[in-house]
């Protein structure tokens, strides 16, 4: 009881000014009833008993237009009096809140009253359930009616209520379904308890054989999410290692200057535009973090890169000075902590299933993965460019013979390939901080996926982010994030062992480089 | 010819590259001093016959016999080549870092060539002599001392030959020895090679056939992973399929 | 490329010059001359000395592998860490109950509310025990590892970025509280080793002079490696590991061999790093650490010996005054050196100093290099 209370405090809280507004419209001139009228002056009463009968009376037959009533006597009260105050205004506050045009307003009140205990609200949600249009919301509604009538005396109706909650998975249900099958276990239980026990038991045990399945989708779901990061980062890096045999060290660093290229958007349409366009910002981002990553690998590549071919090891360890040289320059000229304000269009998520709920800039990120393969496979595929990159990292000498300038075929890809770790890092602002440290959260991470997937081939990049990124969330669980990323570089030691070029491994006569 | 004079037995092999069979079903046996050829049309798996041999590809099926009865297949390459087989690359393979000496003093045949035993090991006057014959015979006397990386592309296949040659093998694996080579370089490699078939069996891969005319006895075919024909240079000339094969797809008129 | 005979000679001069001084002449300007004199050789220098000199041990271990054999390891800093953490928990239990809350237990323990010494601290009781675990657990830690990777031919950028991994996954594990090793903070605060107490001048001596010697072993060692038929095999590896295959060695047994070495030698710099320097943490053995260690090598000079000591001593040294006055610029400066390094000096200063001697030999002699200058083989 005392934390329906505090709930109720709360939402009290919450609500007092939106509400008191909507109240002072609400219909005032029907006459309150004599009855109504007697228990709001039984509320003031010494007597509990009355006090209560009083409560239970005007939450049954009053609604929110006598909110005001209820607001005059507030102001006085002493704290019995404010105790007893407290439900009835709230459960008209949210039967009000229930033909509320926001969604969420509507299932945040049926969720309360489901947990009021107040039988009075049942008629409330079920006429309401009828009449709504959002499934979820609808969801929550009947939910809350079961859950009261779980509270009722009738012993078919609450083991109706316990197997329809059955039916619907309810999570809310278990304390409730819980308590019941104790009564039912007890030596004094009667047979109806037995029975409903029985029933309650039953229930749980679907709700949680369905809680397994809805924690594996969402693992799975984070899975993919962390997947499509790691593909979007790795998908550059692997061209570039494919096409040239380079790994580029400052790959991580590309990524973070695609982020600050979206901070700085951001900042500039903080400044000079409308409010109104600022959600417009993300998406001019997009070609901002694009370019800027390309054009810094465009001047990587001529000043580094392409005097080392040939040596991958010291590419590496050039690239990494560069890293090194990115990141101090970042944290001296942005600091250390930059905040990224993501557009109103990406906050919030959709519910799926029962108890299921995925946030919108997750599944924004695996959109966006899948649209960079798609993009990729266009390109490299289906156009005369992507046809030279091909030709040359198949045979570099022979396609200088036929005239493709391999050195031209060099540079773009590397620049497309820094290109595609900028708009990582755009998509990256999303889920994390902007900050110089930002590339080398995931870099290693992504050069395992390299590494697993093996050289030249996109799908190998592919199946490997899904199964390191898979892995990486289905052991979190259980053995933390720590010991689940030693245990994947162990199991990638141990696929290397069977595989050692990777899982699309080019065999026959190309196969020694 | 028997089995049991054989140096090296190939029964049954097969190869396959991701559904390509680079060999097929391949039946090839070599004799003890027996300097064989081995030519067919670019794909047609003669590396890759090479490759087999020498534990550098493993095959899908049948089965590897080196001498009387040792099977090769899934032994390690260091393993086979100390059982006796030596290999010769077909672009030059060697140490550029190392002297000419080093080069061939890492290669001279040893009992053992374990980490430990390398590391205390130091060269014996007989070793030195038989490196000295080696360089005359390869011609390199001169450049001992020198970087090999520094050596001229000629001069580099030579090192490479007397690195195998003082590995001293029962069976040589030489694939392309004469590409890049002058005419004048050729016809000593082919003098050398036949000098060395008096010792040793040779299995020599070639393009040549001016050169295969100069070196070889036997001379075996392969086309598409198995072997299409096997004979004397001229039988093989005669032969119908190879003209087929070597002549393209259109047929060839029976004169 | 192998040093020529004429090289080698001129290297063992040096050797036993600069082991003069480091042995005996900095010690004695230590203790002889007073504080004010110019001659004098602060305690606080020589400790500072101490140790570059042991980080020049881990890179002579570190030359072995990718100087010569041409593998670029990035996870030296885990096997320098395990060597170290090895001599730390040593001393972290002969702190005894001089700790800050009395226990017999390491402060941290008892701040994380552990009440009993886990067992693997237990034998870390001996100090002869800690040493050989600081050497051998580094080296089977590689190993096992290192026969993996060899074993299925993971080498170049693979092998590179595998052992980077490894690094990463070190780091994260000594990080966490539960295993026991002090988390974040890593084990500091020793009093004494062997009964001696840290904070004297005179331990300090007597750990430098261990290190010199240490150092000197170790180059004898790697010298010796290098010399042998073995170690022309390791670069025979970075030549033509195919042509290391067919001349019937096996090339992942050399690899391992040099990896191992390569391993203790990291530990054995960790063994003298932690009582010089008086704390160890994770923060030593990460991914940055590791890669930073090859830039030591890179800046001597690879496939020189010499090289390696003097890029390690170099490069530190550059670093503690670079920090003191400036230390947001380090990193640029690490970086830089790196791309300029790796660009324009790919022999590092060793290659440069070579170049140097060329050219002013050619000057006086008024003659090209000659192959006879090359000397007689071996």
């Amino acid at each position: 009881m005392k934390s329906v209370i505090g709930i109720g405090v709360i939402a009290w809280c919450l609500g007092y000014c939106v509400m008191g507004g909507l109240a002072a419209e609400a219909q005032m001139n029907v006459p309150p009833s004599s009855q109504l009228e007697q228990a709001l002056v039984d509320l003031s009463s010494e007597t509990e008993g009355t006090r209560d009968q009083a409560v239970r009376l005007l939450i049954e037959q009053g609604d929110a237009a006598l909110l005001p009533r209820l607001e005059e006597l507030r102001a006085n009260a002493d704290r019995s009096l404010r105790m007893a105050i407290k439900p009835v205004a709230d459960a008209w506050r949210h039967r009000m809140n229930l033909a509320s045009p926001d969604a969420d307003t509507r299932r945040s009140a049926a969720t309360d009253l489901g947990t009021s205990g107040r039988p009075a609200a049942i008629p409330w949600l079920e006429a309401a359930a009828v009449n709504e249009s959002h499934r979820w919301v609808r969801y929550a509604m009947e939910e809350s009616a079961l859950l009261l009538h779980l509270a009722s005396d009738n012993p078919t109706v609450k083991q109706q209520a316990a197997s329809k909650l059955g039916d619907m998975r309810s999570q809310n249900a278990v304390p409730a379904l819980k308590e019941l099958v104790q009564a039912g276990s007890e030596a004094t239980a009667s047979e109806p308890q037995k029975t409903l026990a029985q029933a309650a038991t039953i229930a749980i045990e679907r709700i949680e054989s369905w809680n397994v399945w809805s924690s594996a989708i969402e693992t799975l779901f984070r899975g993919i999410s962390l997947s499509s990061i790691l593909l979007i980062m790795s998908l550059g890096l692997a061209i570039v290692f494919g096409l040239m045999g380079v790994i580029n060290m400052a790959h991580g660093e590309l990524m973070m200057i695609g982020a600050y290229a979206t901070f700085v958007i951001q900042e500039c349409f903080k400044l000079y535009f409308p409010e109104s366009w600022f959600d417009s910002y993300y998406l001019a981002a997009l070609p901002a973090s694009f370019l800027a990553a390309a054009l810094f690998g465009l001047i990587l590549e001529a000043t580094v890169i392409r005097f080392l071919y040939g040596r991958p090891l010291e590419t590496m360890l050039a690239t990494w000075g560069v890293s090194l040289i990115l990141i101090q320059g970042a944290r001296m000229y942005f600091g250390d902590l930059t905040a990224i304000t993501a557009p109103s269009w990406l906050n919030g998520g959709a519910q799926v299933l029962v108890g299921v709920f995925l946030p919108f800039n997750r599944l924004f990120i695996i959109g966006l993965s899948i649209l960079s393969v798609i993009g990729i496979y266009a390109l490299l595929f289906r156009s005369s460019i992507g046809l030279r990159v091909r030709a040359v990292t198949q045979n570099r000498s022979m396609s200088a013979c036929l005239g493709i300038p391999t050195r031209k075929v060099d540079a773009y890809t590397f620049a497309f390939g820094s290109g595609l770790a900028g708009i990582a890092g755009w998509a990256l602002t999303l889920v994390g901080n902007v900050e110089p440290g930002l590339g080398q959260n995931y870099i290693v991470d992504s050069f395992m996926v390299v590494v697993t997937g093996g050289v030249g081939k996109l799908a190998g990049t592919i199946i490997a982010s899904l199964g390191i990124g898979g892995l990486n969330k289905l052991m979190e669980p259980s053995l933390g994030a720590v010991y689940g990323k030693v245990l994947i570089l162990v199991l990638v030691i141990l696929f290397l062992q069977r595989r050692p070029s990777g899982l699309f491994a080019v065999k026959g006569r190309h196969a020694e480089g | 010819m028997t089995e049991h004079g054989s140096i090296i037995y190939l029964e049954g092999v097969t190869v396959d590259y991701d559904g390509f069979k680079a060999l097929n079903n391949l039946n090839f046996i070599v004799n003890h001093r027996e300097l064989r050829v081995v030519i067919g049309p670019n794909g047609a798996g003669k590396t890759t016959l090479l490759d087999v041999i020498s534990g550098k590809t493993k095959p899908a099926a049948g089965r590897v016999i080196f001498g009387k009865d040792r099977d090769l297949t899934g032994m390690h390459e260091y393993e086979i080549t100390q059982l006796g087989i030596g290999r010769k690359f077909q672009a030059p393979s060697i140490y550029g870092n190392l002297s000419v000496w080093e080069n061939l003093d890492l290669s001279l045949s040893r009992p053992s060539k374990g980490v430990l035993a390398t590391l205390r090991g130091v060269s014996t006057a007989a070793e030195r002599e038989e490196i000295d014959r080696t360089l005359e015979t390869i011609g390199l006397t001169e450049q001992v001392h020198k970087r090999a990386g520094s050596l001229s592309h000629g001069q580099k296949q030579w090192l490479e030959i007397g690195m195998v040659i003082l590995q001293d093998p029962e069976l040589l694996l030489v694939d392309e020895p004469v590409a890049g080579m002058t005419d004048e370089e050729t016809e000593q490699t082919g003098r050398l090679l036949q000098s060395l078939a008096e010792k040793h069996a040779i299995i020599v891969i070639e393009h040549d056939m001016e050169f295969v005319r100069q070196i070889a006895r036997i001379v075996t075919v392969l086309h598409e992973g198995t072997v299409i024909c096997e004979g004397t240079v001229e039988k093989v000339q005669a032969d119908d399929r190879v003209r087929e094969i070597y002549l393209g797809r259109q047929k060839v008129a029976h004169v | 490329m192998p040093p020529q005979p004429s090289a080698e000679r001129h290297e063992g001069t040096m050797f036993w010059i600069v082991g003069f001084v480091l042995l005996f002449v900095l010690p004695v300007l230590n203790v002889l001359p007073t504080e004010d004199s110019w001659l004098h050789v602060s305690d606080f220098a020589l400790n500072r000395f101490g140790k570059f000199l042991a980080f020049a041990i881990l890179a002579l271990g570190l030359d072995l592998i990718w100087g010569y054999a041409g593998i670029l390891s990035l996870g030296q800093g885990v096997f320098f860490g395990i060597g170290a953490y090895c001599m730390g928990m040593h001393l972290m239990l002969t702190i005894g109950s001089q700790s800050v809350y009395g226990s017999a237990l390491p402060d941290f323990m008892v701040w994380n509310q552990v009440t009993e010494l886990p067992f693997f601290w237990k034998p870390f009781y001996s100090f002869s025990a800690a040493v050989l675990a600081g050497l051998l657990a580094p080296a089977c830690f590689a190993l096992i590892f290192g026969f993996l990777a060899f074993r299925s031919r993971i080498r170049g950028v693979y092998f590179a970025i595998i052992t980077q991994a490894l690094a990463l996954m070190a780091w994260l594990v000594f990080n966490r509280n539960e295993t026991n090793l002090g988390g974040t903070n890593g084990l500091t605060d020793f009093k004494t080793i062997l009964g001696f107490r840290l904070s004297a001048p005179g331990t300090q001596l007597a750990l430098y002079v261990i290190t010199v010697l240490c150092l000197g072993g170790a180059y004898a060692l790697c010298r010796w490696v290098i010399a042998s038929r073995a170690g022309r095999v390791l670069i025979a590896i970075r030549d033509s590991e195919q042509r290391v295959l067919f001349s019937g060695y096996s090339p992942a047994n050399y690899k391992l061999f040099v990896f191992v070495v390569s391993a203790a030698l990291a530990g054995l710099a960790g063994i003298l790093y932690v009582p010089q320097v008086g704390i160890i943490t994770p923060a030593q053995m990460g991914v940055l650490p590791s890669l930073e260690m090859v830039v030591w090598v890179a800046v001597g000079g690879r496939a020189t010996l010499v090289g390696a000591i003097v890029g390690a001593v170099g490069v530190n040294l550059g670093r503690s005054i670079l920090t003191n006055s400036f230390p947001e610029l380090w990193p640029f400066f690490l970086g830089g050196l790196f791309v300029v390094v790796v660009l324009l000096f790919p022999d590092g200063v060793m290659g440069v100093a070579k170049q140097v001697r060329g050219k002013l030999a050619a000057r006086a002699v008024r003659l090209p290099k000659s192959s006879a200058v090359e000397g007689e083989q071996v």
